[in-house]
């Protein structure tokens, strides 16, 4: 009888909680509805907390902003991050698309495929994606047609590596370091094979599924190659730091793929300016807003590319950044 | 393999050994395959690193210890008070820390530790690249002779009686729910001991950092149980952290070798399950010796009754 009732209480208990909770959800989105009746609403999605992924969205709720949606005033900006839980971005995109969203934003390329995989209506806007052919978000870059385009932050190996032979001139074997699950890096690993094969250079390949392998990884590394190449991989770029212990030990340089990761300790990087890409996306967000099809903006892949160096780091493998390279950066991190 | 590649993986040898003998805890002694693990290892890191920006690196350690109990007690309560089954508890525990390790490192899923005090550099006396062999050396000992004299106690048996079986020691009076309780909480307080001094070595905390851990835990405790002996339990205990260093040798020679990451993780399953297997296979092979005996002394007798029957002249 005693536990009969705890049952009953508990469930009583649980129905209350869950009751007040949606509760909560419903009086907010009615007051969001009452609000926003002449309010756009735009969801922006994002795979993982991340320094490049937050300037982008930042970046772009500013030029937002000047080009005449503002948040709160005009127009409701939701912004729903996945926490590097893939599984929670088709969740997020549901609710936008569920609540009729007029805008989605999908920042990196997971985020986008699964808002491109959850509707064909609403348009997407799409950052920082390196590859958006491959990944399947447009089958044109020029023409995207459908409801879909964006600003895509290819890096080139090629460039990067031209900067790598102007900072360690003497470079024949090159570590590629990068997770071989990730599709945005295999495109520039490719890339960088492609120039390799070009220029009478050799590429290590060590590839990694986790943040806990990469310092094995990186190890492996050590005494084979002359140089450490890393594009923008995502679990790479999470496990800097310990890339950065063995290789400054190791006096080898890091050449990486976003500024990011030279601010935790690669040396250099030819990449992206986050803020101008996220500048980009908030303009073709305000076009589409203001009528524009998506499908008839091109796709948009960064031009302007800077240069990026780790002072701290050129000194612990006991280099010498030539003038030139750090008159040419637009950043130099450390002292 | 370089020196600084042989190091590297000795230290972590050493600081996944702790974790090793965390599944050895539950695994081995209490006889419960404790899917906690993944998640209790990334709670350890966690609470570490962002004790370790608040400047208290030692705290971090201690209170991730204290967080792994915490979780191990909620997986031993879900299995012994709402009866659900020790797997399925764990999955469920696992699942949920994932949630609260985002809140415990503040909605970050990667926290960055470098040029911040850690117990690598905090420490008077030693510092630098020394400290990260010796201190973990220094932790591996005390925790393999503290759990060695913890287990030959009176509860230790007790425990250890809980895990070969649990109908027996019931029937004899003891409340096997507490003995899974202390067990399960120290088994993940060792796991996020372990993640903790992880996150401070590498300088980093990452929500996905404990993927697989049970993994790596269980084959740790396999392979050094199958090389190096599990006869007593001090040279089971030294077996399993040794294992956990030839473990990641392994792994190592695999980079060395160039083979993909990809490819790594079906390896670390074939040897557990070859491991697991091995009492079974050895059984079939010394069945297997008797019979092929058998057969060929009926050979033996077809061709000599067959030699009778010729006259010899075959």
């Amino acid at each position: 009888m005693k536990k009969r009732m705890m049952v009953v209480a508990l469930v009583c208990l649980s129905m209350l909680l869950l009751s007040s909770i949606a509760g909560c959800a419903k009086n907010k989105d009615t007051s969001q509805v009452d609000a926003s009746k002449k309010k756009v609403k735009i969801g922006i999605v994002q795979i993982v907390e991340h320094p490049s992924l937050n300037t982008i969205r930042e970046s772009f709720v500013k030029q937002l902003k000047e080009k005449g949606f503002e948040d709160g005033v005009n127009a409701t900006i939701d912004y729903q991050n996945a926490q590097g839980d893939q599984t929670n971005l088709k969740t997020i995109c549901q609710k936008f698309v569920n609540n009729k969203y007029d805008l989605i934003v999908a920042i990196a390329t997971p985020s986008a495929q699964a808002a491109v995989g959850e509707t064909s209506e609403i348009p997407i806007v799409f950052s920082a994606c390196t590859d958006p052919l491959g990944s399947g978000l447009v089958t044109n870059l020029e023409k995207p047609g459908k409801n879909v385009t964006g600003t895509s932050d290819a890096v080139s190996a090629e460039k990067i590596m031209e900067l790598a032979k102007r900072i360690t001139p003497n470079i024949t074997t090159v570590g590629a370091l990068y997770n071989s699950s990730e599709t945005n890096s295999i495109s520039v690993i490719n890339n960088l094979k492609t120039y390799a094969k070009a220029n009478g250079m050799q590429v290590v390949e060590a590839t990694v599924t986790n943040s806990s392998e990469v310092q094995q990884a990186t190890t492996a590394l050590v005494g084979k190659v002359d140089a450490i190449f890393s594009p923008i991989d995502n679990t790479v770029a999470s496990a800097m730091p310990t890339v950065v212990q063995v290789t400054n030990k190791a006096k080898i340089p890091v050449y990486v793929g976003a500024d990011s990761m030279v601010k935790d300790g690669g040396l250099a990087t030819y990449g992206i300016n986050y803020t101008i890409l996220g500048q980009e996306t908030a303009n073709m967000a305000a076009e589409i807003l203001n009528g524009k099809k998506p499908g008839d903006i091109s796709v948009k892949t960064m031009k302007d590319m800077d240069i990026y160096v780790n002072k701290d780091t050129a000194q612990a493998i006991g280099i010498t950044i030539p003038d030139q390279v750090l008159k040419e950066a637009l950043k130099v991190f450390g002292n | 393999m370089t020196f600084m590649a042989f190091r590297g993986s000795l230290e972590l040898g050493i600081i996944y050994a702790i974790m090793a003998l965390g599944v050895f805890l539950s695994f081995r002694t209490l006889n419960i395959p404790d899917l906690t693990v993944d998640g209790s290892f990334v709670l350890g890191a966690a609470v570490s690193a962002m004790m370790c920006t608040n400047g208290q690196p030692v705290e971090g350690i201690v209170v991730a210890f204290l967080a792994g109990c915490l979780a191990g007690c909620v997986t031993a309560l879900l299995n012994t008070r709402l009866k659900i089954q020790p797997l399925l508890a764990g999955i469920l525990v696992m699942l949920a820390l994932y949630s609260v390790n985002l809140r415990v490192m503040d909605k970050r899923a990667n926290i960055a530790l470098m040029n911040k005090l850690s117990l690598f550099n905090v420490l008077p006396g030693i510092s630098g690249d020394n400290a990260k062999t010796i201190i973990p050396s220094i932790l591996l000992i005390g925790i393999v002779l503290l759990l060695f004299l913890f287990l030959k106690t009176r509860f230790g048996f007790v425990l250890r009686a809980t895990g070969d079986n649990d109908h027996m020691v019931r029937a004899l009076g003891v409340n096997t729910d507490f003995t899974t309780l202390i067990g399960l909480a120290l088994a993940n307080g060792l796991v996020a001991l372990s993640g903790s001094l992880i996150a401070q070595y590498q300088s980093f905390a990452d929500i996905s950092m404990g993927v697989g851990m049970v993994i790596i835990g269980l084959a740790s405790v396999i392979i050094g149980e199958v090389v190096f002996g599990a006869k007593s339990l001090l040279r089971r205990l030294i077996a399993v952290a040794l294992g956990a260093m030839l473990y990641r040798f392994i792994i190592a020679f695999a980079f060395e070798l160039g083979m993909p990451a990809t490819d790594l993780k079906f390896i670390s399953a074939l040897i557990v399950a070859l491991a697991l297997s091995g009492p079974v296979v050895k059984d079939k092979v010394n069945k297997l010796g008797p019979v092929m005996k058998e057969k060929i002394n009926k050979l033996q007798k077809k061709i000599s009754t067959l030699r009778n029957h010729s006259g010899g002249h075959l």
